[in-house]
């Protein structure tokens, strides 16, 4: 063993004692805290970790420590300088803020430091080279057009000397003062500076390092326990097992009925599930203690798909049975309209279950406090659920529980229920000293809920002219182990599973299913990805049936306003969808020059007889919020300070997709200030109130109209502080600029929080915002309050020989209401596109028998630049009334069309239709073979 | 647990031999480690006390000329390879193979001798030596020897190399003359492990317009990188055209054994691709020779 490493880190020497199986990563990240260097899956896969050594980038989480002795080492912290008080960020740093390339932020150093390689090469980087040196650099955020824009833009910046370039971005059509423009993230700088802090940067005082011991059997009872050896292991300070959980037994988001940890004589329904937790010194004890653990299962058959859970006679899995929900819609009258319908068209789709990859693996740290309470710094797109959870299973009044959010490195739905939230709550407890837990990649795709796999049959009949009489669906659901939104999404599924179309007679049924499988939860789309593909198939299978364009089909069915939904709801404003549809056929012959009906046929090139070309297109929708019953809240606060600049806080969840930016542009707004006046406070429950869950595509609604409401009152408050001073009548007050004019007068907002306070009033507002109200499945009337349209074409190149399918072009228009932030929203279409491309190509979750195959981010692969096709944003603009400014969600939609506009491009080039995903290129290369007869 | 608990980084060849002698056991070599330490790490190496790094020794650094040979070091990142214009003048499909390596970032420390010593009859790295007839220089304790490259794989995952007592020095590949001339292309399929389902290397010399000699590597076409010596002897002496590379398909076909791996491709799949992936290697090492 060598006696030092020598080393220079940005520019500082660092002599330190080598210390056996470090990687440089964990010197980095836990010696010199230099933790800006991300780790996403230690398997040198993600390039989260991507540091320069010697100049050259190599991924940190692999690289032995020792190795590092006598090199140079540049991390994300030691690009920008410090020039006299302030850091000047390299172009590169400047360029991914100016860009959007920023969402989540957890990719990004290892993005710019693999860029700034690239140009410390190649000055002048074309796109290609670009693509190729960022190959194996991952965004799940999946920014990677607005990346390669902030790369060639800093590489002029950085060969010109000019300032970088600003992208061009259109602003809102509804544009206001603020609201409309394009705004930059607050936390950008931040985020590509290296400073930004994730759960797992965070380090306490004598902090415990814990590791779940997980069942790794996917159906049993639990026979014996023995920790005896684990416990005797040094350095181990606490194992618990279920006979330790204080309260309540199990967790989970509608239903709880998912177990802290199995106890011995209780059921294991998936490998994840939780027998025992280990507390110790450092984390390879802690993992050393938890493979010590012995455990004695009575293996149970395997439940593996929704349909043989289904079956009579099969072993159920929960007291109450396999059947979490029977979930029906019913409008019209089938009998009649498959009678009436002059062709009928049925056809059985299957969706595969796909794991959301944030590149940020989830981490939780307990820490107990003095007083009794309980600090949980975690990634939560629910902060006070998880704070209800702990709470219940500790027996502890919600009060004594703070959940402190930290910035998620993305969360797609996938950080709604709680990982180890939970777990270090019992832990710290027992300790009393702060605990963390970090799923390493390999634990996070084993534990955390996945997307619904789904078999979606569906029917449908249609009048000769193309008019839709009736569809019927019927859909099992795989919702695995647990419950956990599994209800919720299966029902989304559902209600959206005849597509956006003005349907007369319509009939579904789906059975949300337990298996033994990992559990199914939220994952954007939110069931409607999975229906989406099966009737948008089904709609151009009879397109082709009654030789209609598949363009004309929709258009003739198309929602709009007037229409009822199959729920039984009048759409009364706000379908944007003709529109969408317009536009992207428009956009599409624009690009290829062709006519509409010249779209979908199959095109070659003489010299490649192999590649063939073609189009395909798929439409959406999408509810905004909860809907169905449920009351949809928000609350947000927006404070004055003593500096004149104003906070706004809420604890809805910042992961990635821009509700920062949204809040404080709205708060902008109505306080006539720069955004950059607003600050932004979220995710924290002592200190911000409920902003409800972050899903459903409802954020920019529910809390920008907290947000703005909010803003308003404390604007109120501030009107009539200054009227009673100055004996003025209200709306003789003005707001301009930051500034307060009243009849003459003039006050800085400084000036009027210290006015105010001297009146003895709290510049402050809170307000708790409550959208129009919804009614539950089956009983008729608004089941959503609205919906965002959606649109694709995808562009697609398959290789008749070897099935290989490439997607050269997608084209998105979203009616969205009103385009908040611009900027934002062009990083959320181009990666709803990009995860809807994995989704079709490159993404699937892998059962063998219970047991899960895709284990390593190495066999699960998310789709990274180099397939990222040309992709163009169509911004269509339906306001919605109650809306704030007019907007409705985005999050989901965007990302919706996607696959089975890939998969209807296939079938229009080469003529098989793929009806199971992920595409088999093997599939399509053998029904080519075999179509001709060799 | 530790992945080692002890590091050695010898810096010449008889350094690291004293090492294999009287390192601590269990030990292993660690050139890039990007396969190694996440088979540690992931259970499928058994662990180890010793890990001796041999990326510094100077004896398996080297890309030179040596007489008629190019010798590539065995622990020279394959980036290195593919930027190294003597790789792309005589030994073009190996350049082609090296690029598609992993990432960048693998790249910058994977080695060719890590790609080769693996013994998997299908990294790209191994299929491209193959073609290009390389000779393997393996050091032990009683010296180093040359072997045929072919000569280092025993079956699939199983080197002939001693595990600890022997090290790769490097590969010697043939020098380039004009006429000559080779390409490496492959197939993936987007899901799953990023591993070729198939890949191809051709090595060729043209003589009055016909194929004086060739070699043809594809794997996985065996439990060792398979070398298409009936399609070869099918060619050799021949006008390249669609007739004579419909033949040679055919000899490749009847000696090859596609075997089918679960979830990435069937035996029938790549008896089906290796038609289009045959020609277009071997159609682009032809122009190229001319």
């Amino acid at each position: 063993m060598n006696n030092q490493i020598s080393l220079t880190v940005n520019g500082i020497k660092h002599n330190l004692e080598p210390v056996a199986g470090e990687t440089l990563s964990a010197l980095l990240r836990q010696r010199l805290r230099l933790t800006g260097t991300k780790i996403g899956c230690e398997e040198a896969e993600c390039g989260a970790c991507t540091v320069l050594v010697d100049g050259e980038p190599v991924v940190s989480c692999i690289y032995p420590a020792e190795r590092a002795d006598g090199k140079v080492i540049v991390t994300i912290e030691g690009l920008a300088q410090r020039v006299h008080e302030e850091m000047k960020l390299h172009p590169l740093q400047e360029a991914f803020v100016q860009h959007g390339a920023v969402q989540c932020g957890f990719c990004i150093p290892g993005q710019i430091m693999t860029a700034y390689a690239l140009l410390k090469r190649n000055p002048n980087p074309n796109s290609d080279e670009i693509r190729f040196a960022l190959k194996d650099t991952l965004c799940r955020c999946a920014g990677y057009p607005a990346i390669e824009n902030a790369i060639l833009a800093a590489a002029e910046s950085l060969r010109t000397g000019e300032p970088v370039r600003k992208p061009n971005i259109p602003d809102s059509i509804h544009v206001h003062q603020s609201v409309g423009h394009t705004h930059l993230r607050p936390d950008g700088i931040e985020k590509v500076t290296g400073a930004a802090i994730y759960t797992d940067d965070l380090v306490f005082d004598g902090m415990l390092y814990a590791k779940a011991r997980r069942a790794m059997i996917p159906h049993g009872f639990l026979k014996k326990l023995d920790i005896s050896k684990a416990k005797a292991l040094p350095g181990v300070v606490a194992i618990l097992t279920a006979e330790d959980i204080p309260a309540e037994h199990n967790h989970g988001l509608v239903i709880y009925d998912w177990p802290v940890m199995v106890g011995v004589g209780e059921r294991v329904r998936y490998v994840g599930d939780a027998i025992a937790l280990v507390a110790a010194e450092t984390q390879q004890i802690a993992e050393q203690a938890s493979a010590l653990i012995e455990a004695e299962f009575d293996l149970q058959p395997v439940i593996t798909n929704p349909v043989m859970a289904h079956q009579e006679g099969v072993p159920q899995i929960h007291e109450k049975g396999n059947l979490l929900k029977h979930i029906k819609v019913r409008k019209g009258d089938m009998e009649k309209g498959f009678a009436e319908s002059d062709i009928i068209l049925e056809h059985t789709f299957h969706t595969q279950t796909t794991d959301h990859a944030f590149l940020e693996p989830e981490c939780s740290i307990g820490v107990p406090l003095a007083d009794g309470r309980m600090e949980i710094y975690c990634g939560s797109q629910i902060p006070y659920q998880d704070r209800t959870q702990v709470a219940r299973v500790m027996g502890w009044d919600e009060s004594r529980v703070r959940i402190v959010g930290q910035l998620m490195g993305g969360g797609f739905g996938g950080k709604e229920d709680v990982m180890g939230q939970i777990h270090v709550a019992m832990l710290a407890n027992v300790t009393q000293r702060p605990v963390k837990l970090l799923f390493d990649r390999h634990e996070s795709l084993l534990v955390h809920p996945k997307r619904h796999a789904t078999q979606i049959r569906v029917k449908i009949g249609a009048k000769q002219d193309g008019r839709l009489v009736a569809c019927e669906t019927e859909l099992y659901g795989d919702t695995g182990a647990y419950a956990s939104l599994g209800e919720k999404v299966m029902t989304r599924a559902t209600t959206h599973s005849a597509g956006p179309y003005d349907i007369p007679h319509v009939r579904a049924d789906c059975y949300a299913m337990y298996t033994n499988n990992p559990p199914a939860g939220a994952f954007r789309g939110f069931g409607v990805t999975q229906s989406a593909f099966a009737v948008e198939s089904a709609m151009d299978m009879l397109a082709e049936k009654l030789n209609i364009e598949p363009v004309e089909l929709r258009r003739m069915n198309a929602l709009h306003v007037g229409s009822i939904t199959n729920t039984g709801q009048e759409l009364r404003e706000s379908v944007g969808l003709m529109e969408c549809i317009d536009r992207v056929s428009s956009v599409m012959c624009q690009a290829s020059g062709l006519p509409e009906k010249e779209l979908f046929k199959p095109r070659v090139t003489p010299d490649t007889p192999h590649l063939v070309r073609s189009w395909g297109f798929a439409a959406a929708y999408k509810n905004t919020g909860l809907g169905g019953g449920a009351p949809d809240k928000s609350g947000a606060e927006v404070e004055l300070f003593d500096d004149g600049k104003f906070e706004v806080r809420s604890s809805s969840a910042e992961m990635g997709q821009g509700l920062v930016t949204v809040m404080r542009t709205i708060v902008a707004e109505e306080m006539s200030v720069a955004p950059e006046q607003v600050k932004v406070l979220v995710m924290d429950t002592d200190l911000t109130p409920n902003g409800g869950p972050t899903t459903a595509s409802r954020q920019t609604y529910v809390t920008g109209n907290a947000s703005r409401y909010a803003a308003r009152t404390l604007r109120e408050a501030m009107i009539a502080s200054l009227a009673e001073k100055y004996d003025v009548r209200p709306e003789q007050i003005r707001f301009e600029n930051g500034i307060v004019h009243a009849n003459g007068h003039s006050m800085t907002y400084a000036e009027v929080a210290k006015e105010m306070k001297a009146m003895g009033q709290q510049p402050r507002a809170l307000y708790e915002y409550e959208a129009p109200k919804t009614q539950p499945l089956g009983t008729g009337g608004d089941m959503h309050f609205a919906f965002s349209f959606g649109v694709q074409a995808a562009e697609v190149e398959v290789n008749k020989l070897t099935g290989e399918v490439r997607v050269l072009k997608v084209i998105s228009a979203n009616d969205v209401g009103m385009a908040v932030n611009p900027l934002g929203l062009q990083g959320q279409v181009e990666g709803g596109v990009m995860m809807g491309l994995g989704n079709a190509l490159t993404e699937e979750f892998i059962m063998d028998n219970g047991y899960v195959v895709t284990d390593h981010l190495a066999r699960y692969r998310v789709p990274g630049i180099m397939l990222t096709p040309e992709i163009t944003s169509i911004i269509v603009e339906h306001p919605t009334a109650e809306g704030p400014y007019g907007a409705k969600g985005v999050g989901e939609i965007c990302s919706i069309p996607t696959t089975p506009a890939i998969t209807n491009a296939i079938y229009n080039a080469v003529g098989v239709r793929v009806d199971k995903l992920p595409v088999d290129q093997e599939m399509i290369a053998r029904e080519l073979w075999e179509r001709n007869g060799k | 647990m530790n992945l080692w608990q002890n590091y050695l980084r010898p810096k010449t060849l008889s350094e690291a031999m004293d090492a294999f002698a009287h390192a601590p056991r269990p030990l292993a070599p660690i050139a890039g480690g990007t396969d190694l330490l996440l088979d540690l790490e992931q259970g499928r190496h058994s662990s180890v006390q010793t890990l001796i790094d041999v990326t510094e020794i100077k004896e398996l650094l080297a890309l030179e000329i040596r007489a008629d040979s190019l010798f590539i070091g065995a622990s020279v990142p394959v980036n290195r390879i593919v930027l190294n214009p003597r790789t792309g003048a005589h030994a073009q499909a190996l350049t082609e193979a090296c690029e598609l390596i992993a990432g960048p970032q693998v790249r910058n420390v994977a080695t060719l001798g890590g790609n080769v010593a693996h013994a998997l009859p299908a990294a790209d790295g191994t299929i491209a030596l193959a073609a290009l007839n390389a000779e393997a220089e393996i050091a032990g304790f009683s010296g180093n020897r040359r072997i045929p490259f072919q000569e280092l794989f025993v079956g699939p995952g199983k080197s002939s190399l001693k595990h600890g007592e022997e090290l790769l020095v490097g590969f010697y590949l043939p020098l380039s003359t004009r006429h000559q001339a080779s390409c490496f292309k492959r197939i993936m399929r987007p899901q799953g492990v990023a591993l070729p389902i198939l890949n191809c290397a051709a090595w060729l010399e043209r003589e009055d317009n016909a194929i004086k000699d060739i070699r043809i590597a594809v794997g996985p076409g065996g439990g060792t990188p398979f070398r298409a010596t009936q399609a070869e002897d099918s060619l050799r002496g021949q006008h390249l055209n669609e007739t004579t590379s419909e033949s040679a398909l055919e000899s490749l076909l009847a000696q090859a054994q596609f075997r089918t791996s679960a979830r990435r491709a069937s035996a029938d799949y790549r008896r089906h691709i290796v038609s289009g992936l045959f020609r277009d290697t071997l159609e682009t090492a032809w122009s190229r020779a001319k």
